[in-house]
């Protein structure tokens, strides 16, 4: 009991911190890296409190492709070095720190008071569907569901996906002017008269090329 | 204190969340930091999601937790990709400097 305290304390502080850090850094590089460093401390947390195939599939999806993604755009559009400081005031006379943190402080606040205050309803655990059992891993429960109950949800995640992918190929596709390119439609369309020309050669004298 | 439940896990997400809010709020450097805290409140989200499937016994909320995550990666792709496009067409994408839509 004393060591799973003792690991969420660690684990949490470590993803506090790097939270923070994620929006004050300057460099866009370091916030990317303690984002990533973010994300590997909650899931160890789900991996802690046992929920484990979340816990690796957050390392696979967020660190492997997400912040990975966010690795290579900071990197393409060469912005890591940012000049000046990254709550600069000039743009509205400064106004908008006094004012974003407060509004911030209200939410954190208002979360903390709901956190303090809700109580459970009494016939909740009676009216749950899906239950946890112990008998089985935590991957295959969720199979068992993801599968059958949630099919419909899990196809159209599937096209958010692929229309995310096709959106960004047509977002950043660019024609450039000048590149020399393969002509699908033109190379299937040839015919055979295009190409080929019979000649009668005549005996010891030749053909002509550009007759 | 020592033994954690619920509400341990729940204050980790409030906290985080509200980084990711203030980091929304009080950016004015670039675009990139911006989709960042939106991922992080996402995380929040999903902290919260987890913890209660764990503690009240119930599947459906990892199985929400699945989706979001899906979501957020799908997300993230187009966000980038706008941004880049933006960046190719205007050469920065500081946030103070983003000024297209000022009525």
């Amino acid at each position: 009991m004393i060591a799973h305290s003792v690991f969420f304390y660690i684990f949490s502080l470590i993803a506090i911190v790097s939270a923070v850090m994620v929006t004050v850094s300057k460099n866009t590089v370091h916030s990317v890296f303690f984002l990533i460093l973010d994300f590997i401390s909650i899931s160890c947390l789900f991996i802690m409190i046992g929920a484990e195939f979340l816990g690796m599939i957050m390392l696979i999806v967020y660190v492997g492709a997400v912040a990975v993604l966010f690795l290579f755009v900071v990197m393409m559009l060469n912005v890591a070095e940012q000049k000046g400081q990254w709550f600069s005031s000039r743009w509205d006379g400064g106004t908008h720190i006094p004012v974003g943190l407060l509004v911030s402080l209200i939410i954190f606040f208002e979360l903390i008071i709901v956190i303090g205050g809700w109580k459970y309803k009494p016939d909740l655990l009676n009216s749950l569907s899906i239950n946890i059992s112990n008998e089985v891993t935590n991957t295959r429960s969720i199979g068992n569901v993801l599968y059958t109950d949630y099919i419909l949800l899990f196809q159209i995640s599937g096209m958010i996906l692929l229309v995310a992918m096709i959106g960004a190929i047509v977002l950043t596709y660019r024609e450039r002017a000048g590149v020399k390119r393969q002509s699908y439609v033109k190379q299937i369309s040839r015919e055979r008269d295009e190409g080929v020309d019979l000649v009668e050669a005549e005996r010891n004298k030749g053909v002509k090329i550009d007759a | 204190m020592l033994s954690i439940g619920l509400g341990h896990y729940l204050t980790l997400a409030a906290i985080i969340f509200t980084i990711g809010v203030v980091g929304i709020f009080l950016n004015r450097k670039n675009v990139i930091v911006i989709l960042m805290s939106i991922e992080l409140i996402l995380l929040a989200v999903n902290i919260n999601l987890v913890a209660f499937s764990i503690f009240i016994n119930d599947l459906s909320g990892q199985i929400f937790t699945l989706f979001i995550l899906t979501v957020a990666a799908a997300e993230a792709a187009i966000g980038l990709a706008i941004i880049v496009v933006y960046f190719r067409n205007s050469d920065t994408i500081r946030v103070e400097e983003i000024k297209n839509l000022k009525g």
